[in-house]
């Protein structure tokens, strides 16, 4: 009988292991895609933040991120889906009270960027939506020069 | 004429779906409030100040250097603050594109990081670092630096030292914040001094200390910078696309400046 509780708590832990790994994998893999979509700006001379974020959306739902910026800086703020199962994604910018930026924008499937130059120094938002298909891992990262 | 209305027609058609599709509703009040706020994205590295300020002229970044500092701190939180300070003095040597500056400061880094027991992958960045700085690769040195930093953040969380993180965090900050405000004092006009406007990173940063462990947070020195982080919230809550006086950035420099001071200070730290 204790073998038998040993053995299902092994499977269970085995389990739950891999499912973690599945989902790192996962942001892994939306983070490698966000990366290849940013370096086209790199080649333009803009530099990269190291720091990323990375979660799960479901279909209509979006992640607010807060950030801050400076004016007279350009910024583009990038995200990526791990797979294709994201149909479309959007990424928009937002000022500290909330009002929707004006912003470049470059939309492919499952990768979408939006280009911002501020005009005043202090905090915005930036909000990654999955617009249509199903849930997905998607990661947000940002270059600036 | 019918060419002409049938374009003038279809202009006026797609013009009208585009405003429409372009333009997302205003964020609530609620969702403000429940953005996700991460120390690798919402605080923005010292390089990304120091770009906002060059927009206008290069400043004089050597003139911003300071003297080393001690290298043989004990005390745990007192070497993440000053960590997060050394690095943003390479961001300054890399503005100031001076090759040994560079150098010095990634060994002074990699000394750093070794005194709080960092991980080897931390130790191989400050070869990078030189190798770069030989090479005059000033770009890829920004976000070396700041691999660097998240790589010792990243590994202050695996040795369980997770609350030094911010630490490393404000230590950039502030010695970020005291080299720019010097900078615009030097050269002022109102203009430049508006990238001093970030209330939201203090009360950010403020914020993630009130939650580290109370004993952390009741170390001297500790405690003294976070009371003065109040203090200097404020001098940086400027009206958006109004910049501050002269004045009120010699009284920030005044604050960033004396708060570096301590923390650099040997022997205070307990």
């Amino acid at each position: 009988m204790k073998k038998r509780v040993v053995l299902l708590t092994a499977l269970i832990a085995c389990a739950a292991t891999a499912f973690v790994w599945a989902e790192t994998d996962e942001e892994v893999e939306a983070h490698k895609q966000v990366l290849d979509l940013t370096g086209a700006f790199s080649n333009d001379g803009f530099k990269l933040r190291d720091g990323h974020w990375a979660g799960q959306l479901k279909p209509a739902e979006r992640a607010v991120i807060a950030v801050n910026l400076y004016a007279g800086n350009q910024y583009w703020f990038s995200a990526a889906a791990a797979n294709s199962k994201a149909k479309k994604i959007t990424v928009d910018v937002y000022d500290e009270g909330g009002k929707p930026m004006t912003t470049e924008i470059f939309s492919e499937g499952e990768r979408a960027s939006a280009g911002f130059s501020p005009t005043a120094s202090g905090q915005y938002f930036v909000a990654v939506s999955l617009v249509e298909g199903e849930s997905s891992t998607v990661c947000l990262v940002y270059s600036y020069k | 004429m019918r060419f002409w209305l049938a374009t003038i027609a279809w202009v006026c058609l797609a013009c009208g779906s585009l405003g429409f599709a372009a333009e997302p509703a205003t964020l609530s009040q609620d969702q403000l409030a429940k953005a996700i706020k991460t120390d690798s994205l919402t605080i923005p590295t010292p390089g990304e100040l120091f770009a906002a300020l060059e927009k206008p002229g290069k400043p004089d970044w050597a003139g911003q250097y300071r003297t080393p500092i001690p290298m043989t701190y004990r005390n745990r939180a007192q070497i993440a603050l000053n960590l997060g300070g050394l690095i943003a003095d390479g961001f300054i040597a890399v503005e100031a594109q001076d090759s040994q500056q560079v150098k010095n400061i990634g060994t002074d880094i990699i000394k750093l990081a070794k005194a709080l027991g960092v991980s080897e992958n931390v130790l191989s960045r400050g070869n990078s670092i030189n190798e770069f700085a030989e090479n005059s690769e000033w770009d890829v040195l920004h976000e070396e630096l700041e691999a660097t930093q998240n790589e010792v953040k990243s590994s202050m969380q695996s040795n369980r030292d997770q609350d030094l993180v911010i630490l490393v965090s404000l230590g950039g900050w502030i010695r970020g914040t005291q080299a720019v405000s010097a900078a615009v004092i030097k050269n002022y006009d109102e203009q430049s001094a508006r990238v001093l406007r970030q209330p939201a990173v203090v009360n950010f940063i403020h914020s993630k200390i009130n939650d580290i462990s109370p004993d952390l947070k009741a170390e001297p020195l500790v405690k003294s910078v976070n009371e003065q982080l109040s203090g200097v919230e404020k001098l940086v809550a400027f009206q958006p696309g109004k910049g501050p006086t002269l004045d009120e950035v010699k009284k920030l420099n005044g604050a960033v400046t004396k708060l570096m001071e301590e923390i650099q200070s040997k022997g205070d730290a307990k």
